[in-house]
């Protein structure tokens, strides 16, 4: 029992770093084996941010660091000093959604609705990269985000449509995607 | 027809248009509250000690280390939770906490709460185990061979959990019929959900003795009940919140370990709990795909017709009865849907091993037979000469129909489907003409809408809906429903809307709770937008009834000339006559009282009358057909599937973004089964899974999905909201076979087993270039010694009442 004590007692200080958060500065103090994964969620509230494995292979906890996607999981909070981190919540510009948002939400691209928040972050990393990205340029930059509802099929057809709003064009979805071939 | 349907889908509003999901929104901008989302003050966090053995009984276990840990709150063992429970009432052989045994790696032994997530696990290492190790039951096959020791003492006898037989009409006598017979061994390996969410649960108890639970369950109903018997409160001081799944596909069915667990810290800490499973641990919660040997023995004629079936199904079902009894009788269900059958025989032997219990995934049961039959079609045109598309349509189940095993079909789109893909794909052009490596293959399927029984017997409704209706206009639909990402809330108020003529918009969706909404069975069996749908569409009729009585009056016109659109209620015949809406809502109110309806929906009874004809019938019946692309590569074996056609007859969109969604998705888990997810394990006596993580389980990810191209068929059935069908689980059924029909036109190969790795068909390439058969598959069907004499049911076509009869001795065949 008293090595035990000993291992507990021995937790080293907290880390405490300052970083931006969807544009605002955000200082914060956490034990320093936690990803940032886990001070988004825990030590910040930011739930949005989701985790499907906890090991870099689902996708679903990224986030924009530097406007880089990265995976939160693999990332400790405390190399994150001075780093401009973004995440789901702070996508909409006040009310208003992404464009991307929007059309995941119109086309049912969000069913479960878990692996979304990496999507539509790794996917925003892409369209500035990449104003109109061919089908191919797609399913590369979402490559290591699993969804299982989808079948990437209404994620690729929404950032295809996000695009197309984006570069200032009236668009819709495609009849087909909707309704089907006739 | 339920709702307007009579009048068929003109002058609908929102039905069968692509309104955005009511929580579409939420889920874009990381506002929904999943299980894990759920934050309290002073929560603590619990863990679960896990078994390291595959079969072992518990010798001594020591928890005192665990309980002196400072930061630890409370430690749970099996004898704080002693009572059994289990999904289904027929095998109830699960504890929160192992008691007395392990029967599998990872089975919860003992329970952590903590202040911290750290705190907690660093106490599940002071727990000490002292096991003493049985032998392993691994497999199918060693299930068989070794009685002793047994996993449960509550199977039929040994290994063996259940035995299914069943025979409708004489099949030996279709055989006599047939000019040709052929039985044909296939093998379906099981696979796991792998929704992104891992399990969550967080309890709370509260001062004056009531617990909440908010739980990731796809069932909260029978959860509900299962907490009851376990915890020994009063049902109606348990209070079950589902949160929003992040992903269900059946994987979060069953009652669960830690569902139990957390509740009991919570009631015994004073303190809310919260548990979130690791990956690894949601590997071993499974109830997956039930991995299944089958012989399909099918009597045939030189056109094609079918004159008898005699399928027989082994299933590896794991640990633990789960929901498998039922996985087991739908392996002999819906065989019959799709083309005529006058003769059907299955039987189903659900063995136990010491694996993660397998149970409902998509499909529940179906795609495993699925597979074997159309696979097997596709030799019977071979044999024949025949073009596998045209034989299927030539011999199509008619609608309307009562098929052999007593189960009833109404409308049946199949025959559409079939020209859509065919033409889609131009299977004509293309079929037996494509280069050596390149091939398409078809298959087909029917499946359910819903099982007409609920799985604890009840003469009660399976969904309830209730309306209140505000004074500013706005509805609130109150229902027992949980949301899996399927968008059955959506659904909600896409109906309400119709029949009420207001804005889905206008409409507040509560779903899944047990203390504020009525009783839904669950998001299973493809049951709910027909049964909430159902439902909803009374509660809303009701309602407005009563707004309908309310103008008429102040208006003074009939009220059967009023109609409800734009949220007006206004006269046909003089439309300049109106009230809006929330004047209607301010009339009714005023004449009634406080407004509110509510709605019930129970599926029509089948017509089967022998023990176990509760299940396979149901209100209406999806069909699907898929035609699938492959490339396959005769150096390596590699698979590539560019595209799958396919065509589903959902009777009628609610929504047909959602029907797409649910169709691609079907496809996309298919794919995954039909090339590359397996649950593994290692070959020794220690049943550890190979690789529980999402890195090693292999999944399609975007560079392995397939294009589709989807094609909906909208052949209304009366049984359904505005005719609609389900569309979640029916498209899965077809890829399977489709892509195996495929390699066959690509390289005349028959795999026979599931998944199709590139060893499988490389070795069967290699083998049709030496001469021998060029297949991969099962040789051997191993069964148990004794099987039961089958309950024997004339069909209709003989004139069957539906009921059993005792065969004379002559006729009674092993």
């Amino acid at each position: 029992m008293k090595a035990v004590k000993a291992t507990k007692e021995a937790r080293p200080e907290k880390a405490h770093i300052r970083f931006r958060v969807n544009g605002e500065p955000v200082e914060v103090a956490f034990s320093p084996h936690k990803t940032l994964l886990e001070v988004l969620r825990e030590d910040l509230g930011l739930t949005g941010t989701k985790h499907g494995c906890e090991l870099g292979e689902c996708g679903c906890c990224a986030v924009l660091v530097d406007s880089r996607p990265v995976l939160s999981c693999l990332v400790l909070g405390a190399a994150m000093e001075g780093h401009e981190i973004a995440t789901v919540e702070g996508m909409a510009d006040g009310t208003k959604l992404h464009p991307l948002q929007a059309a995941f939400a119109d086309l049912g691209a969000a069913q479960c609705g878990y692996c979304t928040p990496g999507m539509l972050l790794t996917a925003k990393a892409l369209l500035e990269r990449v104003s109109r990205p061919s089908r191919d340029q797609i399913k590369a930059a979402l490559s290591g985000n699993i969804c299982r509802c989808t079948g990437y099929i209404k994620i690729y057809e929404a950032v295809e449509l996000a695009a197309a709003w984006m570069a200032g064009e009236q668009a819709e979805a495609p009849k087909e995607s909707v309704y089907g071939r006739q | 027809m339920a709702g307007n349907n009579g009048k068929g889908p003109s002058g609908l509003r929102v039905i069968g248009k692509p309104f955005r999901k009511v929580d579409a929104t939420a889920k874009c901008t990381g506002e929904t509250k999943y299980a894990d989302d759920i934050v309290f003050p002073r929560m603590l966090h619990a863990k679960l000690f896990r078994s390291s053995v595959p079969h072992a009984r518990i010798l001594s276990l020591d928890t005192s280390q665990a309980e002196n840990y400072p930061g630890v709150k409370a430690v749970l063992t099996g004898k704080d939770l002693p009572k059994a429970y289990g999904a289904m009432p027929v095998s109830e052989d699960e504890h929160a906490l192992a008691i007395e045994k392990v029967r599998m790696v990872g089975e919860p032994v003992a329970a952590v709460a903590a202040v911290d997530e750290d705190v907690a696990t660093e106490a599940l290492d002071l727990i000490k185990v002292e096991y003493e190790l049985l032998p392993t039951i691994t497999s199918i096959q060693s299930a068989l061979e070794h009685p002793e020791p047994r996993v449960h003492d509550h199977g039929e006898f040994g290994n063996i959990h259940r035995r299914q037989v069943y025979e409708f009409g004489d099949v030996e006598a279709g055989f006599a019929e047939a000019d040709f017979i052929r039985e044909d061994l296939t093998f379906y390996e099981g696979s796991t959900h792998l929704a992104l969410e891992q399990h969550a649960s967080v309890a709370h108890f509260s001062h004056d003795g009531k617990l909440t639970l908010y739980t990731s369950t796809q069932d909260l109903h029978y959860l509900h009940k299962a907490l009851v018997k376990v915890l020994g409160l009063p049902a109606s001081h348990i209070h079950v919140i589902a949160t929003p799944n992040g992903g269900g596909f059946g994987g979060k069915c069953d009652p669960f370990q830690h569902e139990m667990a957390v509740s009991k810290l919570a009631m015994i800490t004073g303190r809310p709990v919260k548990i979130c499973l690791t990956r690894e641990e949601v590997f071993y919660c499974h109830r997956g795909r039930h991995p299944a040997l089958m012989s399909t023995k099918t009597g045939f004629k030189k056109d094609g017709s079918i004159t008898a079936m005699h399928h027989r199904t082994i299933l590896d079902g794991g640990a633990y009865g789960g929901l498998g009894v039922a996985s087991a009788f739908y392996t002999g269900t819906f065989q019959t849907t799709t083309y005529k059958m006058p003769r059907f025989k299955c039987e189903a032997v659900r063995v136990f091993t010491n694996k993660a219990p397998c149970g409902p995934k998509r499909g529940n049961g179906t795609p495993q037979p699925r597979f074997a039959q159309e696979v097997q079609m596709d030799k019977i045109a071979v044999q024949l000469g025949l073009d596998p598309a045209k034989m299927r349509k030539r011999h199509l189940v008619p609608p309307d129909s009562t098929l052999a095993n007593w189960i009833r079909v109404g409308s049946m789109g199949l025959g559409k489907c079939i020209d859509k893909v065919v033409e889609g794909s131009r299977w004509s052009e293309r079929f037996r003409k494509l280069p050596y490596g390149k091939g398409i293959g078809l298959a087909c399927s029917g499946y359910m809408t819903g099982a007409q029984t609920p799985i604890y017997w009840n003469n009660m409704p399976h969904s309830g809906v209730q309306l209140k209706l505000d004074r500013g206009g706005g509805v609130t639909v109150y229902c027992g429903s949980a949301e899996i990402g399927q968008g059955s809330d959506s659904i909600l108020a896409y109906i309400v809307a119709e029949v009420l003529g207001i804005d889905p918009f206008d409409i507040r969706v509560v779903t899944a709770d047990t203390d504020l909404t009525p009783v839904d069975l669950g998001s299973y069996s493809s049951r709910v937008t027909l049964m909430t749908g159902n439902a909803a569409i009374q509660a809303a009729e009701r309602a407005k009834d009563l707004l309908r009585q309310a103008v008429a009056e102040k208006l003074e016109v009939p009220a059967d000339r009023l109609v409800f659109d734009d949220r007006r209620v206004f006269d046909t015949e003089n439309p300049e006559k109106s009230q809006t809406f929330i004047e209607a809502v301010w009339l009714a109110e005023t004449k009634f009282g406080t407004l509110g309806t509510v709605g019930s929906y129970k599926p029509p009874a089948g017509k089967g009358k022998f023990k176990g004809s509760g299940i396979g019938p149901s209100p209406a019946f999806s069909y699907t057909a898929a035609v699938a692309e492959v490339e396959v590569n005769p150096e390596t074996g590699v698979v590539v599937v560019p595209r799958i056609w396919v065509a589903h007859d959902v009777g009628q969109c609610i929504n047909p973004v959602l029907v797409m969604g649910q169709v691609e998705g079907s496809i996309y888990m298919g794919l995954g089964e039909a090339l590359m997810e397996e649950m593994s394990y290692r070959g020794n006596r220690n049943v550890v899974h190979k690789f529980p993580s999402f890195l090693e389980y292999k999944s399609p990810t975007t560079m392995e999905m397939c294009d589709i191209v989807t094609y909906l068929i909208e052949d209304r059935d009366s049984n359904g909201p505005f005719g609609a069908k389900e569309a979640g689980q029916g498209p899965q059924l077809p890829v399977a076979p489709a892509i195996a029909n495929a390699i066959f036109d690509a390289v005349g190969v028959r795999i026979d087993e599931v998944p199709i790795t590139p060893d499988k068909v490389l070795k069967a390439i290699r083998d049709k270039a030496k001469g021998l058969e060029g297949r991969y598959g099962p040789t051997k069907f191993t069964y148990p010694s004794e099987m039961p004499a089958p309950i024997f049911v004339p069909t209709p076509f003989e004139g069957g009442d539906g009921k059993p009869v005792e065969r004379q001795p002559v006729l009674a065949h092993a």
